[in-house]
C-alpha cells in the first residue's frame, strides 16, 4: 500500500511530536517521509488537518467468537475496531468455551490472521473462569497469551487470587481483574443510589467493587513484582486505592470505559436496559473522579468493554437483560467530545491513554510515527460534529444508548499492517 | 359522569416523551410519579362514585362503558386480589377481560415478553394490565406498543404500584378528609416495596407529611432526600403523631438473606401490636395479604380503625376509575 498523507497534523506523545500542515509518505506500509510539501508518486489523500496519531489501541473487547457467534465474530469485530478507529485490541476470554486452553488461543489466532487490526489475546486466570483452580498458564503464554482475566466476573476467593498472582508473575503476565464483589450485587441491575432507590431496581454498590481493587492491590503488593491491572474502574473509591498504590511505588495500571465519563446512572431512566453494564453507570462525583484521575495519571488507559449482545437479550426487563453495550465506534467520538473538548484532557493526554498507555501495560512494542516504522496509525478529525446513526454500525450487535447522539470528533481511518480503512 | 369530574379528568400534557420510566403522550397509567395531582384528585372523585354503586345491595349494573374493549391482564407474577380486583372492575364496565399468567406457559419455553405482547396484541387487545416482577416492565411495553394500545402497571418490581396507591389515597381521604398536612407513616420494607414508592410520591403530591419506618437493612439508600420523606427506625416515633399509618408485608425471605435477625424481633420494633394500637389515634392500612402476628396483631384486623377490607372494595372502585380515565381520550 502507498500513500501519501498531505496537511495532518501529527501527534505523537511518545515523541514530543504535534506538527500541524505535514505529509506522510507510506510506501509498503512503512513510513518512509515525513516532511512539508511531499512530493510522492504514491495516492495522495488530503486530510485537511485532521489528526494522525499512533495507532489506537483497545484493550478490553468482548468478541465472542468461539460459542456466541450470533453477537459477534471475530471477523465483524475486527472490523469494528478498524472502523471505530483501533488498530489493535485485545480479546476478553468469556467466550464459549473460555480461553482456558491454548487451543483456543490457536483458533482465534487464525481466524484473524491477515487483519488490519492486531488481536493480542487475554486468557483465563482460573480454569473455566470457574475462580477454583488456575488456568494452564505456561501452555497459555506459549500459545501466546499477554494477560489473563477472569473478566465478567472476579475471582471470588483471595487465596485462589493471591495464587494466580503468584503463579502469573513467573511468567510477567499482566494480571487484570473485573473487581467486582459478588456477594454484595446478586441480583444487581445498576447503580446503588438516588436512581436505585427511586426505581426499585436492585442495587450495585460502588463499594463491592472498591473492596476487589483494594484486596487485589494487597495481594499483588504482598505478591510483590507482579503487574497488577483493574479493568474498567466506575467509582471514585476505586480511583482513589489505585492512586494510593501507585503512591507507594505499586505495580498497577487501570482503565476506564467511555459510557464510565459520559454518563451517570440516570441514564437507566432513558435508556433503560441500554444503559445496563458492569460495572453499572455511577454518579456524577464518581465521573468527576474519573477525570481527575485521567488527568493525574492515575488512570492510565481508556478501553471500551465492548459487549456485544443480540437485541432480544436487552429488549426485555432489566433484570433479566444483558449487561454490556458495544463501544468501539463510539469510544473515539466519546471520548474527544466529553474529554477533549471541554479540556479535561490535552489531545496529546487523551492520545497517551488510547495509544500509548495500553501498549505499555501489555508491553508490546511501542507504535511511533516516525521514519522508517511500519505505519501504524489512528486518523481523525476532532472537530467534526456529527450524528451518531445505526447505518453506523459495523459490529454485528447494535446495543448501544448512543444512536442519535451528536459528537464532535469523527474518525476517518486507520492504516495498520500494509492496510487502509476509511471509516466512511 | 359530571362535567367537572369530566374537565378534571382531561388529558394532561405529556411529560418527558419516550422515556422508559415515565409516560409518554399517550393513555397508559404506569406510574404515580408522573401523575399531576389533578389528575390523581380526578380519579379519587371518580372512584367515590362508582364505589356508591358497589355498596348498593342487589345485582349490579353492567355499565356499557367498555363495551367492545378487550383488555388482557397479564400477571407475570402472582397476585390474587390485584388480578381479581382489575378483572372485575373491567366487566363491570362492560369490557372483555382476559387474564393470563405467562409464567408458567410461554415465557418457559423461550419466548420474550415483548413476543407475548405482540402475539396477544395481535389478536387485538385495546389495553394491557401488566404486573412483572422486575421494575419498568409495563413501561417497557408502552415503548413497543401501538399508541392505541394503553398500558395500566399493576405493580412492576420493586418501582409503582400506582392503583394501590390510588386506593390507599382514596380510603385515607374518605377517613381523614383533605389530607394536606396530615401525617402518615409507612411501616416496614420499604426497599421492597412498589407500594411504598407509589404511596410516598402520591401522598407527597397531597401535601401529607410522610415518614419511614423501618430497619436501616430495609431502607433504600438516601430515600428521605429522594422523595422527601422522614426516616425513622422504631414505631413508638411515630404512633403519638400519625392519623394514619399503612404497614408493609414483610417477606419472610428476607430473614434468610441477613436484612433483620429474627421475625420477634421484627415485630417487637415494627410490628402493629394491639398494645401499640392504644396509643394512636391512627387509621391502620395494608396492602395484604397480612402476615397476621407480625406486622399487625390478629385483633388488629377486626377492629374498627383497621381498613384493610375497605382497601380491598375500593381497590374496584379505583380500578373502574382508572379504567375510565385510560379510554376516555
Amino acid at each position: 500500500m502507498d500513500l501519501l498523507l498531505r496537511n495532518a497534523h501529527l501527534v505523537d506523545p511518545s515523541l514530543g511530536l504535534d506538527a500541524t500542515g505535514m505529509d506522510v509518505e507510506i510506501l509498503g506500509g512503512v513510513i518512509t517521509r515525513i516532511g512539508k510539501s511531499l512530493q510522492s508518486s504514491a495516492e495522495v489523500c488530503d486530510l485537511n488537518g485532521a489528526v494522525v496519531a499512533p495507532g489506537f489501541f483497545d484493550m478490553h473487547v468482548h468478541l465472542r467468537e468461539p460459542g456466541q457467534e450470533y453477537k459477534e465474530t471475530i471477523a465483524t469485530g475486527l472490523t469494528a475496531a478498524a472502523a471505530g478507529g483501533f488498530t489493535g485490541i485485545c480479546c476478553m476470554p468469556n467466550t464459549e468455551p473460555s480461553i482456558s486452553d491454548p487451543f483456543v488461543v490457536s483458533y482465534i489466532k487464525e481466524r484473524a490472521a491477515g487483519h488490519l487490526v492486531d488481536l493480542v489475546i487475554c486468557g483465563t486466570m482460573t480454569k473455566g473462569r470457574k475462580g477454583e483452580e488456575l488456568a494452564p498458564m505456561a501452555a497459555l503464554v506459549d500459545a501466546g497469551v499477554k494477560m489473563i482475566s477472569d473478566d465478567g466476573g472476579a475471582v471470588r476467593s483471595a487465596e485462589v487470587m493471591r495464587r494466580v498472582f503468584e503463579y502469573a508473575k513467573m511468567f510477567d503476565l499482566l494480571v487484570t481483574q473485573h473487581c467486582e464483589e459478588h456477594s454484595m450485587t446478586a441480583g444487581a441491575a445498576m447503580n446503588e443510589g438516588h436512581t436505585s432507590t427511586k426505581l426499585g431496581i436492585p442495587g450495585w454498590p460502588a463499594v463491592a467493587e472498591d473492596i476487589i481493587v483494594a484486596r487485589d492491590i494487597l495481594l499483588a503488593e504482598y505478591v510483590g513484582n507482579v503487574r497488577y491491572h483493574a479493568a474498567h474502574l466506575s467509582t471514585k473509591g476505586s480511583v482513589r486505592l489505585v492512586r494510593e498504590a501507585k503512591g507507594r511505588g505499586a505495580t498497577v495500571s487501570c482503565e476506564v470505559t467511555p459510557h464510565h465519563f459520559m454518563l451517570t446512572d440516570q441514564a437507566v431512566e432513558k435508556h433503560g436496559t441500554m444503559a445496563k453494564m458492569n460495572p453499572p453507570l455511577r454518579a456524577e462525583d464518581d465521573i468527576n473522579a474519573i477525570i481527575e484521575g485521567l488527568q493525574d495519571g492515575t488512570i492510565d488507559c481508556i478501553a471500551t468493554d465492548h459487549a456485544p449482545h443480540a437485541m432480544h437479550e436487552k429488549e426485555t426487563d432489566i433484570v433479566s437483560a444483558s449487561f454490556g453495550i458495544i463501544g468501539l465506534e463510539t469510544a473515539i467520538p466519546i471520548g474527544l467530545t466529553y474529554l477533549v473538548k471541554p479540556g479535561h484532557l490535552s489531545l496529546s493526554q487523551y492520545i497517551e491513554k488510547c495509544s500509548i498507555n495500553p501498549r505499555k501495560a501489555l508491553k508490546l512494542p511501542a507504535v511511533q510515527i516516525k521514519e522508517k516504522e511500519r505505519a501504524n496509525l489512528t486518523i481523525f478529525d476532532p472537530h467534526k460534529t456529527w450524528r451518531f446513526e445505526e447505518s453506523d454500525i459495523r459490529s454485528k450487535s447494535k446495543n448501544t444508548p448512543f444512536v442519535g447522539e451528536e459528537f464532535t470528533g469523527k474518525v476517518i481511518g486507520t492504516i495498520n499492517n500494509d492496510h487502509a480503512y476509511w471509516s466512511n | 359522569m359530571t362535567v367537572s369530574a369530566r374537565k378534571r379528568l382531561q388529558p394532561q400534557p405529556p411529560s418527558a416523551n419516550g422515556r422508559v420510566f415515565s409516560s409518554s403522550d399517550r393513555r397508559d397509567l404506569l406510574t404515580i410519579e408522573a401523575l399531576p395531582a389533578e389528575t390523581i384528585i380526578g380519579l379519587l372523585d371518580r372512584s367515590d362514585e362508582y364505589l356508591k354503586s358497589l355498596i348498593a345491595t342487589g345485582p349490579f349494573q353492567k355499565s356499557k362503558l367498555l363495551e367492545g374493549r378487550t383488555i388482557v391482564n397479564l400477571f407475570f407474577e402472582n397476585s390474587t386480589r390485584t388480578r381479581t380486583s382489575f378483572e372485575l372492575a373491567e366487566r363491570r364496565l362492560g369490557g372483555d377481560a382476559v387474564t393470563i399468567s405467562p409464567a408458567a406457559s410461554s415465557l418457559t419455553k423461550g419466548e420474550s415478553i415483548l413476543d407475548t405482547v405482540h402475539v396477544l396484541e395481535a389478536m387485538k387487545v385495546d389495553a394491557f394490565v401488566v404486573r412483572h416482577s422486575a421494575s419498568g416492565v409495563p413501561a417497557f411495553l408502552a415503548k413497543h406498543l401501538p399508541p392505541h394500545v394503553h398500558v395500566i402497571n399493576a405493580g412492576d418490581g420493586a418501582h409503582e404500584h400506582p392503583t394501590q396507591a390510588l386506593l390507599d389515597a382514596a380510603e385515607l381521604r374518605a377517613a381523614l378528609g383533605n389530607l394536606r398536612g396530615k401525617r402518615i407513616a409507612i411501616v416496614g420494607d420499604i426497599t421492597h416495596s412498589r407500594v411504598a414508592r407509589s404511596n410516598m410520591w402520591l401522598l407527597k403530591k397531597l401535601g401529607v407529611h410522610v415518614t419511614l419506618v423501618g430497619p436501616e437493612t430495609l431502607l433504600p439508600p438516601s430515600v428521605g432526600e429522594v422523595f422527601g420523606v422522614a426516616v425513622s427506625h422504631n414505631i413508638e416515633s411515630v404512633l403519638a403523631e400519625s392519623d394514619a399509618i399503612i404497614a408493609l408485608r414483610i417477606q419472610l425471605e428476607r430473614q434468610s438473606r441477613g436484612l433483620f435477625p429474627s421475625i420477634e424481633e421484627y415485630r417487637e420494633r415494627y410490628g402493629l401490636t394491639i398494645q401499640r394500637l392504644a396509643r394512636t389515634r391512627a387509621i391502620i392500612l395494608h396492602p395484604g395479604p397480612v402476615n397476621v402476628g407480625i406486622e399487625l396483631d390478629h385483633e388488629i384486623a377486626s377492629h374498627d380503625r383497621s381498613f384493610m377490607l375497605r382497601q380491598v372494595k375500593r381497590g374496584v372502585a379505583v380500578r373502574m376509575a382508572v379504567l375510565e380515565w385510560i379510554f376516555s381520550n
